[in-house]
């Protein structure tokens, strides 16, 4: 059993960071087919908004949750203050986990108190309020590999109440022992800007509606091999119908994974 | 917005188990909180600590084993919670009945159990050690949806001690927009190393018990707990149909682990609340403080709450009994508001010997019994993260 949501919500924006898919100008590129896809490390990259302390403190995971929402923000005619903000991510900062738990084995059990406070699942929402003056609400959550799908339904409806809305779904691989457990393949990071309204610069109306069946992969080993390899990479489907609904044709359908095997249907209009 | 229907609540704590323990430890003005270690801690402090957690879950979800699903199984069987979930599941259809979850550390204890096994730093995690199932954020969310047998979008809200308040927000909005008709709301967070040795190291714990809104207040005690609410759209109400009337969210955009000192954030949260139920701050009877017992905290909380209802509108907190549960604070408090409407209870702020002269807001150094319609519920947490949740009895 499936039923549609509410009202169209407009994509206004968006952003990426990912091995081979540095920022959206070079991705959209690569998943309209314009230019092959070449596996590369992601550049080093210092987060422009944080200020220099927070940047010292701030984990592997929140500075690649900026690396995205900065690409994002820079296409974008809001202003990030005035945008509420979902951070989705399946295991955030797994390296300041993995020191803490590591400290914890030791007799002595010196827990670092920076350490502590970025171990929290919404530090990256902490991080970029503080960098962006941000006052507005933002929620910060998980579900596994159904992290982005998740993700999506909450910035959706936030946009469907009236809200404009960030929304930056990032993961990145833990560090041994917790990566044998957890093997996330590379860092990888999307951000899209969504509105209810009819912004001048929006790329493609979307609708979406929950129901059963299976995700959509990509034809291409490497890109498919990204989108498996992180849980913000299942993100990659609707990344490449949004490619191609800013060439304006006709409308696209992106299916993602969600929790019980059931699929989130997101169709797309050149607006 | 228009309110919806709490059909179905429950909680459990270092109170007990159900609404009927906390009920009577609130009336008797019996605090949860005990100086014994938990485990093998070392740290001088109190903690609240849920009884009856040492027996391994069974059946088909035990592979979820850890004391945080534990916590969570114990918790949706009190209060005939099953049952109303299965009358959700029946009624709407399992697809769509939402699962939203509040946590901040999930299972995080199995993972500090698995780090202190190896041998040495280079070893492997022990082979019957599972991430996804125990420690993951998401698990908590994932063992409730599959113990519930929902199939609705699941999701772990995870935004320190605001979490399992948010949920009801993020139901709300799903319930509006049309993604599900009902949602199973909650948080569970379970006493682990990470946060006992954490909150120590920011020297936020106390060693004595806490003592919200007293002037010699020095910190925390931690506690656990687990708690449920059942939410679906309210057409027309019954008198004493208990309603979620509003919340509100905001951030403090001001430092990671410390509020803005005026409190600007809580405030914020507390009148997007307001507004969002149509409400005048002085139709609120009563305010469950968030109230951790940490100087600053206290503080900056009261200013918040100065600043929205003035010197008039009683509040406390109702830690000195629970402890900070942290993740699931934000649900034991709704709960706890609850109660408190139904039984027209105004809870004293336990443990509080002597009030910070600083305090402006109406905090209670006496129970008093009267009839209360509208609660006001605040959760404040790490990274700036505030919510508030207005409740109330139709009548």
């Amino acid at each position: 059993m499936s039923a549609p949501t509410a009202a169209p919500i407009y994509v206004e924006a968006i952003g990426i960071a990912a091995p081979g898919l540095p920022n959206w100008a070079e991705a959209r590129a690569t998943l309209r087919g314009e230019r092959a896809y070449v596996a590369a490390e992601l550049p080093p990259y210092q987060p422009q908004w944080l200020p220099a302390n927070e940047r010292r403190r701030a984990g592997a995971a929140v500075r690649l949750a900026f690396r995205a929402a900065e690409d994002a923000m820079q296409r974008s005619s809001f202003a990030p203050a005035e945008l509420a903000a979902v951070f989705a991510s399946s295991d955030a900062d797994t390296p300041v986990i993995h020191r803490i738990c590591s400290a914890l084995a030791e007799p002595a059990r010196m827990v670092s108190p920076t350490d502590f406070h970025n171990s929290v699942h919404n530090a990256a929402a902490g991080y970029w309020s503080i960098a962006t003056a941000c006052t507005q609400p933002s929620t910060s959550l998980s579900a596994w590999d159904w992290s982005f799908a998740a993700g999506l339904l909450e910035a959706y409806a936030l946009a469907a109440d009236g809200s404009d809305v960030l929304l930056v779904a990032y993961d990145i691989p833990p560090p041994e022992p917790l990566l044998e457990r957890r093997p996330i393949a590379g860092p990888f990071a999307a951000a899209l800007v969504l509105s209810p309204r009819e912004v001048p610069d929006r790329i493609a109306r979307i609708a979406v509606t929950l129901g059963d069946g299976c995700a959509g992969s990509l034809a291409e080993p490497a890109l498919e091999a990204l989108r498996l390899g992180n849980p913000a990479g299942r993100a990659l489907p609707l990344l490449r119908a949004l490619a191609s609904a800013s060439l304006g044709g006709q409308q696209e359908t992106a299916l993602l994974p969600m929790p019980g095997d059931r699929v989130l249907r997101v169709t797309l209009d050149a607006p | 917005m228009k309110p919806l229907r709490i059909n179905r609540y429950t909680v459990t704590s270092a109170l007990g188990r159900g609404i009927d323990a906390h009920w009577d430890a609130l009336r008797a003005e019996r605090s949860g909180l005990s100086p014994r270690p938990f485990e093998d801690c070392g740290l001088a402090c109190w903690t609240g600590e849920v009884a009856g957690l040492d027996r391994a879950l069974d059946g088909e979800l035990a592979g979820w084993d850890c004391r945080n699903n534990r916590l969570a199984r114990l918790a949706l069987m009190q209060d005939g919670f099953l049952q109303g979930a299965a009358e959700l599941r029946q009624r709407y259809g399992a697809s769509r009945v939402g699962v939203f979850i509040g946590t901040s550390t999930a299972g995080i204890r199995q993972t500090e159990y698995a780090y202190a096994a190896r041998a040495d730093a280079n070893a492997a995690l022990a082979p019957d050690f599972d991430y996804r199932r125990t420690h993951n954020t998401y698990s908590i969310a994932d063992f409730v949806r599959l113990e519930l047998g929902l199939s609705g979008p699941a999701l772990a809200i995870s935004t320190a001690c605001s979490s399992s308040a948010k949920v009801f927000a993020s139901a709300a909005r799903a319930i509006r927009g049309g993604i599900c008709d009902a949602a199973v709301v909650g948080g569970v967070d379970s006493l682990c190393l990470t946060t006992l040795y954490g909150f120590n190291a920011l020297q936020l714990i106390a060693a004595d018990v806490c003592r919200p809104a007293d002037a010699a207040r020095v910190g925390i005690s931690i506690g656990e707990a687990g708690g449920f609410a059942l939410l679906e759209a309210a057409p027309g109400s019954d008198p004493g149909d208990l309603l979620l009337l509003g919340y509100g969210e905001s951030s403090d955009a001001y430092h990671m682990s410390t509020p803005h000192p005026d409190g600007l954030g809580a405030a914020a949260a507390m009148r997007a609340a307001l507004q969002s139920a149509g409400l005048a701050a002085n139709e609120v009877d009563y305010v469950n403080l968030h109230g951790t017992g940490t100087p600053v905290n206290d503080l900056a909380e009261d200013r918040g709450v100065h600043a929205v209802f003035g010197e008039a509108t009683a509040c406390s907190s109702t830690k000195g009994w629970t402890g900070h549960t942290l993740g699931a604070a934000g649900i034991v408090e709704a709960a706890i508001s609850l109660i408190c409407l139904q039984q027209g209870f105004v809870p004293r702020s336990l443990n509080t010997r002597e009030l910070d002269p600083q305090l402006r807001g109406a905090v209670q150094l006496q129970s008093s019994h009267r009839p209360l319609r509208r609660v006001l519920s605040n959760s404040f947490g790490f990274g700036g993260s505030n919510c508030s949740l207005l409740l109330g009895a139709a009548t």
